[in-house]
């Protein structure tokens, strides 16, 4: 992120020299950064109503609902990871926290089951399929209330700010989809070392 | 069909949570309120956590375009991107979506100020980040927490699967709100 911000801001320079652009370059220093702001505090008040309705779904048990619906197919994508142990319990909260948007709520769910996942680790210190997998998951972003992204364009005076749900939905299923079948097939082609190996 | 659908989930999905979480909520008898005022908080602490990374990227972003930097870039790439369907003003997002969480938000930001909320180029990139995560960010959370540092594929299926969300929301945004 250095090496990019740092080249985006130079290249800007360079190149308003070479349009001889520089009188809008300074105005546009100086009216983004306060735009940047205006954009931030626009946010806060759909923010917080999201984040405190969020906080409300997981106290009414909507987290261990969508847990309970979701334990019997992923109890088939992490194979080896026996029935009754806690890393399953983590990743069926994990994967439902991140359904529910919950990000914030998601994340100690990974890391717990990261963790159970290592116990179960032949190898430890090089991954293993499932905890492969399970950031794949983690990184494809499935989720029924994409809250940042509906309150982003209610500040920004969207007419109907949710109405990019539906496709947000299908397009991170299709995210998801892609982790899991790569996940699974970079699972032979990245074969983990023999136990033992340093 | 498949948009008729769709487009009911989008309009009832809100009013739907806004109204039935707090039901449901109440009758499995628990502190509504209390619970809503603690989760405000923490939108109201991540709405000002968000300044500084804001700042930066909006700021970039402003002197790339004022310099006419990004009309350069975009006209260079102009055959590959109008192909996958990408306007100019979206393409810095797939670049940082999976390095920075806030730059990719401020990215977002940007578009939806300058090209409209509701233009196609704010939609694509509306869908484009919700159906995205910072995978360099996650890997490095997830991994770090049980101490894995040999990463094998991890890396290699997450950036995929960004790959795929971008494109899956580029023909979804275009079927869905195209001309």
């Amino acid at each position: 992120m250095s090496v990019l911000w740092t080249l985006l801001v130079a290249a800007s320079v360079a190149a308003a020299a070479v349009n001889g652009r520089m009188a809008e370059l300074t105005a546009a220093i100086a009216t983004s950064a306060q735009a940047a702001v205006t954009l931030a505090l626009g946010l806060v008040g759909v923010l917080a109503l999201w984040l405190g309705l969020m906080r409300v779904a997981e106290r009414a048990g909507l987290v261990a609902l969508v847990a309970r619906a979701l334990r019997p197919a992923l109890r088939r994508l992490f194979r080896g990871v026996p029935d009754d142990h806690p890393a399953l319990g983590a990743i069926v909260l994990n994967v439902s926290a991140n359904l529910l948007g919950l990000g914030n709520a998601a994340t100690p769910f990974g890391v717990e089951a990261m963790r159970r996942l290592e116990e179960l680790n032949p190898r430890p210190g090089t991954a293993t399929d499932a905890q492969a997998l399970l950031c794949a998951l983690n990184t494809a972003s499935v989720q029924l209330v994409p809250a940042t992204v509906i309150a982003l364009r209610a500040a920004a005076g969207a007419r109907d700010p949710a109405d990019v749900v539906g496709p947000v939905l299908l397009a991170s299923a299709c995210g998801a989809a892609t982790a899991v079948v790569a996940a699974k097939l970079l699972a032979r082609a990245f074969p983990a070392p023999p136990a033992g190996a340093p | 069909m498949g948009r008729a659908a769709l487009q009911l989930l989008s309009s009832w999905a809100i009013p739907l949570a806004v109204a039935g979480v707090p039901l449901l909520a109440l009758a499995r008898k628990q502190q509504v309120y209390p619970a809503f005022l603690e989760g405000a908080r923490e939108g109201f602490e991540t709405a000002v956590r968000i300044i500084p990374p804001l700042v930066a990227v909006v700021v970039a972003l402003g002197m790339f375009k004022a310099s006419g930097a990004l009309d350069g870039v975009a006209r260079a790439l102009a055959p590959l991107t109008s192909a996958l369907g990408l306007p100019a003003p979206v393409l810095p997002l797939v670049l940082v979506r999976p390095l920075s969480g806030g730059a990719a938000l401020g990215v977002v930001a940007d578009v939806l100020r300058t090209e409209g909320p509701d233009s196609l180029a704010g939609r694509l990139a509306s869908v484009m980040a919700g159906s995205t995560e910072t995978t360099f960010y996650v890997l490095a959370v997830y991994m770090g927490a049980a101490r894995v540092t040999r990463y094998r594929h991890a890396l290699a299926a997450g950036l995929l699967a960004d790959a795929a969300g971008f494109a899956a929301a580029a023909l979804v945004v275009h079927a869905y709100f195209g001309r």
